[in-house]
């Protein structure tokens, strides 16, 4: 079971929250420039990264704000957690 | 290696079963093979063991990171069926299903096939219209399916909940008489030997670190046990696959995700078929040693850690109470998680990929044990010939975009 601290709501239980999977994906500035391939790239194509991940939660049960989790794949082990910032 | 038989038990029984031969050799890696399949879980050892048998591939290997039966194979609810909607799915898992029905004396090893038929219920009126166009898709495309009342489901398995008054009501259900379940390490242990026999090599704890190329051709793999020249490589790592696709410098369309399930003390034989529910999203069935063997959703987090979290336990607990109240004394004796690689459209990529030489069997998510023997088929035939079986030819990586998904999510029953 994941204890997740909400940046605003403080440390709540995983129930609280929903998951929105990776994080930082950019959509695309224009969609219509591209190929099927790079849409499809962008549409379904993760990382799944095995290890440190960045990723995206929701606390859906509660402020109902978006905020971005580095979690550890596989201890689980959350290192950061922060307000959602501006894709570069 | 000796045929098993009635006649191999009595002989082994004389000398007290201390002479039997072990399954399959133990081998250290060649230099070089013509093919080598990563990943020795059921759809691996099953492709190799179709490349030797239909290909006539002999000079092949399966390299495992860690043994024969140590991962999802040998870790799964069991449940065997082809039901599905879209006539792409069902025709690809009523392969499989034929195979099934011939395995254990084709491969000499008793998998334990036992068709004796999924329910999946419907609660709702539109579960009840979902299961309809199913039951009919189904039949079109020559499966066998029907549709049977809550009155049917009664009568055959007497301590289900189909009263008014349940939370979710049991309205009917689709059934699948030729559907069932099988001994699942069986499966990995029967392919390995018949697969053995054929002179393909298994290579346990052989853990692959890297993949060779020469500009877009394979070349070999890199693994703890040192360089292997190949150039054809079947990756079929499972939950594994992106990990893998990395190393090659390619992107899947995966999300690996813990899934759990679960085992109860052993209990008198009470259940003789299996029950499979999406709306309350848990399924059942009792295996022959008596315990009841539980399965749910995944955990929703991607995850590598093969164990998920609690609530998703007491979720689907949940549900097989609500199914089933007279089981809510038994006592659970075994939980575990396992790693599913989920795809965009619940269905499986058999593909061969940009780079020449490497092809990839994924993405069958939380219901790949059915599919063992047909995607074995299939990848064999993609590897062997660098095309696919027309059986595949719709699970290619490409239908992410040309858009010919084939959109199994909620619509084939699907909680595996």
């Amino acid at each position: 079971m994941l204890l997740i601290k909400c940046p605003w709501c403080g440390e709540r239980d995983e129930t609280e929250f929903s998951y929105g999977g990776e994080a930082a994906i950019k959509r695309p500035q224009d969609p219509k420039a591209l190929d099927d391939k790079q849409w499809a790239d962008y549409l379904f194509m993760r990382k799944n990264t095995r290890g440190l991940f960045l990723e995206q939660w929701n606390h859906s049960l509660g402020c109902r704000q978006w905020f971005l989790v580095e979690r550890n794949t596989v201890t689980y082990e959350i290192t950061e957690i922060s307000k959602i910032k501006a894709i570069k | 290696m000796s045929k098993y038989s009635a006649y191999s038990l009595l002989k082994n029984a004389l000398s007290n079963n201390q002479n039997w031969k072990a399954s399959w050799r133990d081998v250290a890696p060649k230099t070089k093979y013509d093919a080598i399949i990563v990943g020795g879980g059921g759809h691996g050892l099953a492709t190799a063991y179709y490349l030797a048998k239909n290909h006539g591939m002999r000079n092949i290997a399966v390299v495992e990171k860690g043994w024969i039966g140590g991962g999802n194979t040998a870790r799964n609810t069991t449940i065997v069926r082809s039901n599905y909607l879209w006539t792409e799915a069902s025709l690809l898992y009523e392969k499989s299903l034929k195979l099934w029905e011939g395995l254990s004396q084709e491969i000499n090893f008793n998998v334990m096939f036992s068709q004796r038929g999924v329910y999946n219920l419907g609660h709702t009126l539109q579960d009840m219209r979902d299961i309809e166009r199913r039951v009919s898709a189904n039949q079109l495309n020559g499966i066998d399916a029907e549709v049977v009342d809550a009155a049917q489901i009664k009568e055959a398995i007497p301590m289900i909940d189909t009263s008014s008054g349940a939370r979710y009501p049991i309205l009917g259900a689709s059934l699948q008489r030729r559907a069932g379940v099988a001994r699942h390490d069986a499966v990995a242990w029967g392919y390995a030997r018949a697969a053995s026999e054929y002179g393909v090599d298994i290579i346990q704890q052989c853990e692959v670190t890297g993949i060779r190329k020469n500009g877009s051709q394979v070349i070999g793999i890199d693994t703890s046990r040192g360089f292997i020249q190949t150039e054809k490589v079947g990756a079929v790592v499972a939950g594994h696959a992106s990990v893998l696709a990395e190393m090659a410098g390619i992107r899947l369309p995966l999300e690996s995700h813990p899934l759990q399930a679960y085992v109860s003390e052993p209990l008198k034989p009470i259940l003789d078929t299996v029950i499979m529910s999406n709306a309350v999203h848990g399924y059942i069935s009792q295996s022959d040693k008596g315990e009841l063997v539980i399965g749910a959703g995944i955990d929703p987090y991607l995850g590598y850690g093969q164990k998920g979290s609690f609530c998703t336990i007491e979720h689907c607990m949940q549900a097989i109470v609500a199914l089933f109240p007279s089981f809510s004394r038994v006592r659970m004796l075994r939980q575990w998680g396992g790693i599913v690689d989920i795809s965009p459209d619940a269905c499986p990529i058999l593909s061969k990929t940009p780079i020449k030489g490497l092809y990839f069997n994924c993405g069958w998510g939380t219901g790949g044990f059915k599919a063992t023997p047909g995607s074995g088929w299939v990848f064999a035939h993609t590897i062997a010939n660098d095309q696919p079986h027309h059986l595949n030819a719709p699970f290619s990586l490409d239908r992410f975009s040309t858009g010919a998904l084939i959109d199994e999510h909620g619509a084939a029953a699907v909680a595996h």
